[in-house]
């Protein structure tokens, strides 16, 4: 008896936890005259992640900035939904409360979105990253978004061939698939234009959380002669503690990481999704629920190269970067990615 | 010294790095099993003690303050264990999982409320030993790590010490083994289960605090991702003794670092294939070599006096 009482206080405990860490409501309810655009996102790691999560999180803020606050957008999000099952019960919660747009913001969250889709046809749904919509299957309610991150990693690889001394570079990357590989493969493009002698070692540790290989691995290319990293996803900040160790130089992605180490962060690809966002949201108060993909690129705006202020960037390093950014935009560059 | 030397050279030495976090936490848990309880909550214990001392680092810029602080969760982790365990005799698995979840949960809530985002402290510095570290090959491969790696090495033959050459170690053995034989003679085995689990609950705090303020550098949420269990795993893989434990963690994490060289090399070996390598081989030796070990009679039981 005494200990059936202590599991149920454990769990209840255990539970209380959880949900405090996990939801949060991010604005207070808007009176009902004047409803309020709603969004719901689940995200699979935390808002301040460094990476994928925050760039999200940070979209939702300054779209609602843009849209004259809480008044007009409301959000809530759920953080750290990396067990699947739990996020598709995060994603009905927030369909049955009638959300406008629920973002399920992880390519693993795709067949739960699929099933939950088409339980909810006056609700609108956004699955990222993919190019996917379910059209195909019949479901008319969702939208896909991406980001064409082999763009940024391919302007990263240019400056980071020219950066180079050693004339070897090493990439630590999460698990071989979808964004971080279309971010790696660009990466690697840009490099052996750049220099065709360079060499690009690229280490996959299998995993998007386990901070201490991300740095081991980061270690193992510095053996081995690479004096400038990059790497994807948010366990890299392992990584980039390793590079500021050794000296050696750092290009991110997917967010602004140079807080982290301000002498040796090159160059971010930042992500700015609400170029996505926007047109869903015009899209679904002008009755279109679903059916659209949408793309961030460097001439769309929804991806920039921003420059770390504090590191001495030679000038003609920054043209050779600009003139890259310029190609893809015009299409004179062609990024060779997608192959396995 | 030709390439491969180089390779070997830096193989090993980040084996010994890795296996840093999995010594103090399976050392820790090694003592507690021996005594007959099974903590499940490592992992929880880990990111709470990572946390701690990454935070008072942080704040205080005092890595010992940090360590201790550390310690300190760990020493209250241990103790909520043992009152669970020995005081309640609660089902022993199921209440770490919930010291586990418990952890977890904290850890993140309090990095979110007390910092908000990833950031990097000096921590630990790396040893420099006049002499020693200058060493050709040696130098840089047993001389140059942060204290905190020779830290987690300096507990292997204490706890062999302690378990086999003291009267404590007999009492633990035996609490584990026999606790009503113990009992019978004078053995308090609430109080040796009450030590030996609260200072795993030190060890496995401080093994989190080696990766946050030691090898990393940095606090992140869930940034022990598993290993806690993994260290549980290698007491079973050690035969429940602190040398087999060494040589458990040492074979992962060298494995673990080989790995990374063999993707680094570019051997036509799939990325998913390498990754699984540390995991697989730990497994078939388990199978091979350790199946002769006996676990304590013991291990999990509640001890209620007759």
């Amino acid at each position: 008896m005494r200990r059936a009482l202590l599991f149920f206080l454990a769990v209840l405990l255990v539970a209380g936890l959880v949900a405090c860490g996990g939801t949060q409501q991010a604005e207070t309810q808007a009176p009902e005259e004047a409803r309020p655009f709603r969004i719901a996102v689940v995200m699979p790691s935390a808002i301040n992640d460094m990476a994928f999560s925050q760039s999200m999180y940070e979209a939702l803020v300054k779209l609602q900035q843009e849209m004259g606050g809480p008044d007009k957008l409301e959000f809530v999000y759920s953080e750290n939904m990396y067990v699947v099952d739990d996020a598709a019960a995060a994603i009905r919660d927030y369909a049955s409360q009638g959300y406008d747009l629920i973002i399920a913001h992880g390519s693993q969250y795709g067949s739960s979105l699929q099933e939950i889709a088409p339980d909810f046809p006056n609700t609108s749904f956004a699955w990222g990253t993919t190019v996917d919509t379910f059209a195909e299957q019949g479901i008319d309610n969702v939208f896909a978004y991406e980001a064409r991150s082999e763009q940024g990693g391919y302007v990263n690889g240019v400056m980071a061939a020219m950066l180079s001394q050693s004339g070897v570079i090493g990439v630590v990357g999460p698990i071989e698939t979808g964004d971080a590989k279309l971010y790696i493969d660009g990466f690697k493009a840009g490099v052996m234009a750049t220099n065709p002698n360079a060499q690009v070692n690229v280490n996959y540790i299998g995993s998007f959380s386990d901070v201490a290989l991300a740095a081991e691995a980061a270690k193992t290319h510095i053996e081995a002669g690479a004096d400038v990293l990059t790497g994807t996803a948010q366990m890299v900040v392992g990584a980039v503690g390793v590079a500021k160790d050794h000296g050696v130089l750092w290009f991110g992605t997917q967010a602004d990481q140079s807080s982290l180490a301000p002498d040796i962060v090159v160059a971010n690809q930042v992500y700015d999704w609400t170029v996505a966002l926007k047109p869903m949201v015009e899209n679904i108060q002008n009755g279109v629920r679903g059916g659209e993909a949408y793309s961030l690129t460097l001439a769309n705006g929804g991806l920039t190269i921003q420059y770390n202020p504090q590191f001495d960037l030679p000038a003609e390093v920054k043209d050779a970067a600009e003139a890259t950014i310029q190609g893809i935009v015009n299409g004179d560059i062609q990024i060779p990615v997608g192959g396995e | 010294m030709g390439d491969w030397g180089h390779i070997l050279l830096g193989v090993l030495a980040s084996g010994i790095r890795l296996a840093t976090p999995y010594l103090y936490a399976g050392i820790g848990e090694t003592l507690g099993q021996r005594s007959g309880v099974l903590n499940l909550g490592v992992e929880g214990q880990m990111l709470l003690g990572a946390f701690a001392a990454f935070y008072v680092t942080y704040r205080t810029g005092n890595v010992l303050g940090g360590l201790l602080a550390a310690a300190l969760v760990g020493l209250l982790m241990g103790l909520a264990m043992a009152f669970v365990s020995v005081n309640l005799q609660a089902e022993q698995g199921i209440s770490g999982i919930g010291f586990y979840l418990f952890g977890l949960g904290l850890s993140d809530l309090l990095f979110q409320k007390l910092l908000g985002t990833v950031d990097s402290v000096r921590g630990v510095p790396d040893a420099v030993i006049p002499g020693l570290s200058d060493l050709p090959v040696l130098g840089e491969l047993l001389f140059r790590h942060n204290w905190m790696v020779y830290g987690a090495y300096a507990l292997v033959p204490l706890a062999w010490f302690v378990l086999n050459k003291t009267p404590w170690g007999l009492m633990i053995k035996a609490a584990g083994e026999n606790p009503h034989a113990a009992d019978s003679l004078g053995v308090s085995v609430a109080r040796v289960r009450y030590a030996t689990v609260t200072l795993g609950g030190v060890l496995s705090a401080i093994g989190g605090a080696s990766l946050s303020v030691g090898l990393l550098k940095i606090f992140q949420q869930n940034m022990t991702s598993g290993l806690g269990f993994i260290a549980v795993a290698l007491v079973y893989f050690g035969g429940w003794r602190p040398v087999g434990v060494l040589l458990g963690a040492l074979l992962f994490s060298l494995v673990n670092a080989l790995q990374l060289w063999v993707q680094v090399l570019g051997l036509p070996i799939p990325a998913d294939f390498a990754v699984m390598a540390p995991y697989v081989l730990t497994i078939v030796v388990l199978v091979i070599v350790v199946q002769r070990a006996r676990p304590p009679a013991a291990l999990a039981r509640p001890f209620e006096r007759e």
